[in-house]
């Protein structure tokens, strides 16, 4: 997406000279950036993954910044820690990029705050009716009692997400219960988000060559790539949860040979989305990756007036060979 | 319901069949007699009839959240199932309903003969007390099936670890006539209702597939050689007038085989034969693809009595008159059935299996080719001094199937795998031509190594059009050959044909997608009988 007046692209997919990042998953923060301008909070774990030498600039949420005569601002987005909506001004208009976002506060990351505008460009992920989240305090409860039960069987309690995100939502919502271990590449991460001065639970690096009587009935957060590694099998008394919004349906839960899924996504489900719309009392709606046609298509149907946008934007896993259904 | 509720999540979350026998056996220790007798009676079809029309309850729905049509169809296509779409998108509930299995059932079976209104008000009361996990149930107790893959021989494995009694005599026991107004859940189990010892069956003997050269096997006239029907595996037993049918999953399929019964009924002796269940029509041999018409179907209806009429090919006798007679040979078990059938005027479809008779060898294998063109799977070769053994023992007989058909067709959608491949694209849909586009044929997730599997999941990752879920549509590009047991016509599918059992047998990087086959070609690939 290319912002003309102010020379500059938000989560460009091709090399460009000035790039605007919304968030640090790897569909919207690529490598090759010449410049990269990204909220604070995201700085770490933009070097973390793409590379220590890079050449960026941060910005706190709400504090405007003028670039070639734009406006350009950042605002929670709630999806993940460091997460922004990317708020554009020129001549009095506003848009903004919504990036991904979630509306529903949980316990890690900045709430979503509502942002007014002329013009939204919004995601769509779980852009149908059927997608409705619980409250983070009943998705709480079900995971304590999902442990509490394993537990009592003498099980492993073993939580599948994407490293980004979906892991330290997941310690948020465990942190306290037990002993907590996490997958080197979620290690890494959180290392860097807590060397930034973000507050994030306890855990400790779940290594290569783990003691299996250290981690017998204790906790542990695997990236979705681990499902199928050596490292996986090698966990005791493995009782499998994979975390995701997908996991809402019946048919995605018993499809993967889990032994639990947890509707637990980062993104907004369909209330949220239409919340958040309405809030920007926007004139125009952009619909981007996950439901366009049919979330663009109710949209009008409620006199909001909406387009489909095709972007590249969810296919993720596809440069991180990690799957959706954990990062959603 | 929270029980059953708790019972149907536990069940339908894992995929081994154990876990869900442990589950209905914990059920069982717990749940109260009555609720524990609904659950068989569910999951063995002697449900009451639908109270309230599907579409009643989606139009409630639809007044309830407010949707557009078109929204809640999108909904339901996206979940594919009526009853949990509703679970969905209903409100929050306002209260809470704590009703026991049995008495849902029995309000439900009072609600059938109630107005629309009084249906409407029930509905709605319920759907405002139930969290969605027992919306989804209820939704279901109306109607519906459960699909969770609660077959009659898992649940009878579960009644038989959780009772101690013989797994066979439960399946027996729950089959037979029965309802829930008039026997307690032990009289049930304990089987007061019928008479085990005129249903006991006998452990299927089993064959390997032929693994060794035909002369490697010693003279050829130790051997009988059959045609390997491909039909079901069925032990008729016929004991004191009564006539059961068992499958070779042991399970009791009697009720959907009234003609076998019939056809049996005319045989005064008692006997237990072993033999092959087949779509006859015509005294030809149809395909299994007929055959599964019939299959676990609730009521038989006359037409499809007439469509598809059902035979048996006996190729074995197991019990003579009360005599077990399984450890004398085959050569002597097969005269003794042969003795039973020249007793009588056999009906039209009960086949004696028709002896192949050959001098050599070198004689089988054309017989073998031909097979296909009277939908026969291959040969079945059995040595003469064999007695009748309980499951597999390698040696004695054997099986020579035909090889498979194989089609040349492109890869259009693809899908993550479960399991240990739950990080890779494993499950394909494949097309072949049809005008000037294409149309799809099969799925397949067996045949590749990992590394092409490694090398497959990249080339979906970049080549992916579009999303819909976990599955993704690509670029049609890849060619595979597919293989397959058999073809046929049907109406089900939008291709007109159905497979059985397609799987990928080689890919072919050679071969461009403008040489895969067209759905002409691979009609012309039916053979009719």
């Amino acid at each position: 997406m290319y912002c003309q007046q102010g020379k500059f692209y938000l989560d460009p997919w091709s090399k460009v000279d000035h790039a605007i990042i919304s968030h640090g998953h790897a569909d919207h923060a690529r490598w090759g950036m010449k410049h990269y301008l990204c909220h604070t909070d995201s700085k770490a774990i933009l070097k973390q993954r793409l590379g220590k030498d890079l050449s960026i600039e941060t910005m706190p949420y709400n504090k405007p910044r003028t670039i070639n005569g734009v406006a350009v601002s950042f605002h929670p987005a709630g999806h993940v820690i460091g997460s922004a909506q990317i708020r554009l001004e020129y001549k009095g208009r506003v848009e903004v990029f919504s990036g991904d976002y979630k509306t529903q506060p949980d316990f890690i990351t900045t709430p979503f705050e509502p942002v007014k505008c002329h013009s939204f460009i919004t995601e769509s992920t779980f852009g149908l009716p059927i997608y409705r989240w619980k409250s983070e305090d009943a998705i709480q409860k079900e995971l304590h009692n999902w442990i509490g039960y394993n537990q009592s069987q003498n099980r492993t309690s073993v939580f599948v997400g994407y490293s980004l995100g979906k892991a330290q939502r997941i310690m948020s919502l465990i942190d306290g219960v037990d002993e907590v271990f996490v997958h080197r590449s979620i290690h890494n991460l959180n290392e860097a988000i807590a060397s930034s001065g973000y507050k994030i639970p306890k855990t400790q690096l779940l290594t290569a060559d783990f003691n299996k009587k250290d981690v017998e009935g204790k906790l542990i957060i695997v990236p979705p790539a681990m499902l199928d590694s050596r490292m996986f099998k090698r966990i005791p008394n493995a009782a499998t949860a994979i975390c995701s919004g997908w996991m809402q349906i019946r048919g995605n839960r018993r499809w993967r040979a889990a032994d639990a899924g947890f509707a637990v996504s980062d993104h907004a489900d369909w209330d949220g989305l239409i919340s958040a719309i309405k809030a920007t009392e926007a004139e125009e709606v952009y619909v981007t990756h996950g439901s366009q046609a049919t979330f663009s298509r109710y949209l009008n149907e409620m006199s909001i007036e909406a387009y489909e946008l095709k972007t590249e934007y969810g296919e993720e896993e596809l440069a991180n060979s990690e799957t959706k259904t954990a990062d959603a | 319901m929270k029980a059953f509720s708790n019972l149907i999540s536990a069940i339908e979350i894992t995929n081994k069949t154990n876990a869900k026998i442990e589950a209905l056996a914990h059920y069982f220790k717990t749940a109260p007699d009555k609720d524990k007798l609904w659950l068989i009676a569910i999951f063995t079809g002697k449900r009451p009839p639908r109270p309230v029309k599907t579409t009643l309850m989606k139009e409630w729905c639809m007044e309830i959240t407010g949707l557009p049509e078109w929204l809640f169809l999108e909904s339901y296509s996206t979940v594919g199932d009526l009853g949990e779409t509703l679970a969905l998108l209903l409100p929050e509930p306002t209260g809470q309903l704590d009703l026991s299995l049995h008495e849902w059932m029995t309000e439900l079976k009072a609600l059938k003969s109630k107005s629309d209104d009084d249906k409407k008000a029930f509905v709605l009361e319920a759907w405002a007390g139930l969290d969605q996990q027992e919306r989804l149930i209820f939704n279901k107790l109306i109607g519906g099936s459960f699909r969770i893959g609660v077959s009659k021989k898992t649940l009878v494995n579960a009644l038989a670890k959780y009772s101690g009694i013989d797994a066979n005599r439960l399946m027996h026991s729950i089959i037979g006539k029965w309802s829930v107004d008039d026997l307690s859940f032990e009289a049930l189990i304990k089987g007061q209702h019928i008479n085990y010892d005129n249903s006991k069956l006998y452990p299927f003997c089993l064959a390997y597939a032929l693994d060794k050269e035909l002369d490697e096997l010693g003279e050829p006239e130790d051997w009988i050689v059959e045609q390997k029907w491909d039909g079901i595996r069925g032990q008729i037993v016929k004991r004191n007038g009564e006539i059961h049918i068992w499958s070779r999953g042991e399970e009791l399929v009697t009720s959907q085989f009234p003609e076998l019964v019939e056809a049996f009924s005319g045989f005064s002796n008692d006997f237990v034969i072993d033999g092959e269940i087949l779509a006859i029509k015509d005294n030809n041999v149809l395909l299994f693809n007929d055959l599964q018409k019939r299959l676990n179907r609730k009521n038989v209806t006359k037409k499809l009595l007439a469509e598809v009429p059902i035979g048996f090919c006996a190729y074995d006798m197991l019990e003579d008159d009360g005599d077990d007679i399984r450890e004398q040979s085959m050569q002597s078990r097969r005269h003794q059935l042969e003795t039973l059938f020249n007793r009588y005027t056999l009906p039209n479809n009960i086949k004696l299996s028709h002896l192949i008779a050959f001098k050599s060898w070198n004689e089988l294998p054309e017989i073998r080719s031909n097979s296909r063109q009277i939908n026969s799977e291959g040969l079945m070769l059995k040595h003469k001094n064999s007695s009748y053994h309980s499951g597999r023992k390698k040696g004695d007989w054997w099986k020579w199937k035909v090889d498979p058909m194989t089609i040349d067709a492109v890869m259009i959608y693809a899908q993550r795998g479960s399991g240990r491949r739950s990080s890779k694209y494993t499950d394909y849909t494949f097309a072949v031509k049809k005008d000037d586009g294409l149309v799809t044929v099969a799925k397949a997730y067996s045949g590749l190594t990992d590394k092409e599997i490694t090398e497959i999941s990249q080339w979906v990752g970049k080549n992916a059009i579009e999303r819909f879920g976990p599955v993704r549509t690509v670029k049609p590009e890849l060619v595979f050959e597919i293989a397959f047991e058999g073809i046929a016509f049907s109406k089900r599918h939008k291709s007109g044909v159905a497979l059985r059992f397609p799987r990928i047998a080689r890919w072919r990087r050679d071969k461009p997608v403008e040489d895969i086959d067209t759905i002409e070609s691979v009609k012309q690939l039916i053979t009719s009988p």
